[in-house]
């Protein structure tokens, strides 16, 4: 890649937090480093990624609307969280998460269990039985 | 308390916390020439391994692998710290950062509340340098961001404990004692004599340019295995793994090219500088790549023709590497 063949294509992926370093040949053929804002392809794929994230994202919803499952379970999708890794940072097992994504078995769970869930999920216990 | 340390910006992470710990000690290496002489060039295609159900592409080799090799094979020796209890671990970078010398950290990126919001995935396998301590909190070296960073007690405690793959279970690391004297020359030629035996050598067929063969094959039945949406999705994957921050396809080729040059005047091995230039043109092949297989992520539907496509680009580039790092073996022997 040559120096001016660095892409500038904005697509606002990085929050104008910051710009990549890109290194590339200047006109003597020199490696240099030249600061990406972005490039198209990587975009595109990007999006795609979150596109698929909010698609999961509104099937749990609707399936917690339908009382088919508990708010957590949405929660745990937005986080883009599986049973797994939310046991995880739980300190729980498998088992114990996947019986808390039912309604009936979330709706018993004692506050101290409800207040972990709401740590690690980053909202407070009122919006973790929400999904909005 | 706040260390004399100078933040530098890199294209990989681990070469930038490795390259600015080094410089902080006094030895002066470029990103290129850490990554090299760590052979962070790699490829991995794993579909049995999978991350949110998608295969685990990776063109890097583990995480902490070139700080390691670089401190190794310049004859620095380094602590290493794992911790069971996260409050120890705090206390320990404390004393740490105490004592003046600045700390590398594994962090997972997730719940790192400066990146931008776009790239916040469950991924485990970041570095940064912690070197000070300021109301409460901590002055951060990230190397993805262009100016230093702070993380409060408990946002620092949370991303050294994230979970999941590579769990960074509070990994620290820093360097004990420096060398006298460094041979950068042998350092530089191991390090490419190692590359070729990743990327040539491993009798597997995932990895190294065998592993880019068969990612090839599986990519070109993607639509026929998988129908047009999850194929989408799996080949949009790979060029996320190739070009996201801090990994890539295209990216690692150019700083190789970089190392290559820098290489070619430490040792005085003029093959280098042309096979620089073949790097290069494999890097720009990997960007060729990856803009025609993210035309198929756009266009869903119309292009499943398009995959054989992609595909005969992954198998030109896997023959032109192959070609390479063979000329580079003789090159340094």
């Amino acid at each position: 890649m040559k120096k001016n063949e660095v892409p500038q294509d904005d697509a606002n992926m990085l929050d104008g937090k910051f710009r990549e370093p890109c290194y590339a040949v200047d006109e003597s053929g020199r490696y240099t480093i030249v600061k990406s804002v972005g490039w198209d392809p990587k975009n595109i794929v990007m999006q795609q990624a979150w596109d698929h994230i909010q698609k999961r994202v509104q099937e749990v919803k609707k399936k917690v609307m339908q009382g088919k499952l508990s708010p957590l379970a949405y929660h745990m999708e937005r986080h883009q969280m599986d049973v797994r890794l939310l046991a995880s940072y739980m300190g729980f097992s498998r088992w114990k998460v996947k019986r808390h994504l039912k309604p009936g078995r979330f709706n018993k769970l004692d506050q101290e269990v409800m207040e972990r869930y709401a740590k690690v999920l980053n909202v407070t216990i009122d919006e973790l039985k929400r999904t909005d | 308390m706040k260390i004399d340390f100078q933040h530098k910006q890199s294209a990989h992470c681990e070469n930038g916390v490795t390259s600015n710990l080094l410089r902080h000690y006094g030895y002066d290496l470029s990103e290129p020439l850490v990554y090299g002489i760590g052979s962070g060039l790699f490829f991995a295609y794993m579909p049995f391994v999978k991350v949110n159900s998608i295969p685990v592409t990776s063109f890097r080799p583990f995480p902490g692998i070139i700080f390691k090799r670089v401190t190794q094979q310049l004859g620095i020796s380094i602590e290493k710290k794992k911790f069971k209890d996260p409050r120890k671990a705090m206390t320990e970078l404390d004393q740490v950062i105490e004592k003046g010398t600045p700390a590398g950290l594994l962090v997972g990126v997730y719940h790192l509340t400066y990146f931008p919001g776009p790239y916040r995935f469950h991924f485990n396998a970041h570095n940064i340098v912690v070197y000070g301590r300021e109301n409460g909190g901590y002055i951060v070296s990230d190397p993805i961001m262009e100016t230093p960073e702070y993380l409060s007690y408990e946002d620092l405690m949370r991303v050294r404990y994230a979970k999941g793959l590579f769990a960074p279970k509070g990994h620290m690391y820093y360097a004990l004692n420096m060398p006298e004297n460094i041979d950068l020359k042998s350092a530089v030629i191991k390090g490419i004599k190692r590359t070729c035996r990743d990327m040539l050598g491993i009798p597997v067929p995932m990895f190294g340019t065998k592993g880019i063969r068969f990612m090839a094959a599986k990519v070109r039945k993607y639509p026929e295995k998988l129908g047009s949406e999850k194929a989408s999705l799996y080949l949009g994957q790979i060029i996320r793994a190739q070009e996201e921050i801090g990994t890539g396809g295209a990216g690692f080729r150019f700083i190789y090219a970089a190392f290559l040059q820098e290489a070619a005047e430490l040792t005085g091995i003029g093959k280098l500088m042309k096979l620089s230039e073949d790097m290069t043109a494999v890097g720009d092949l990997w960007r060729n790549f990856a803009v025609e297989s993210s035309r198929i992520v756009k266009n869903r539907s119309a292009a499943n023709g398009s995959y054989p496509e992609v595909a005969e680009i992954l198998l030109d580039i896997a023959d032109r590497e192959e070609a390479i790092y063979k000329k580079l073996k003789n090159a340094i022997s």
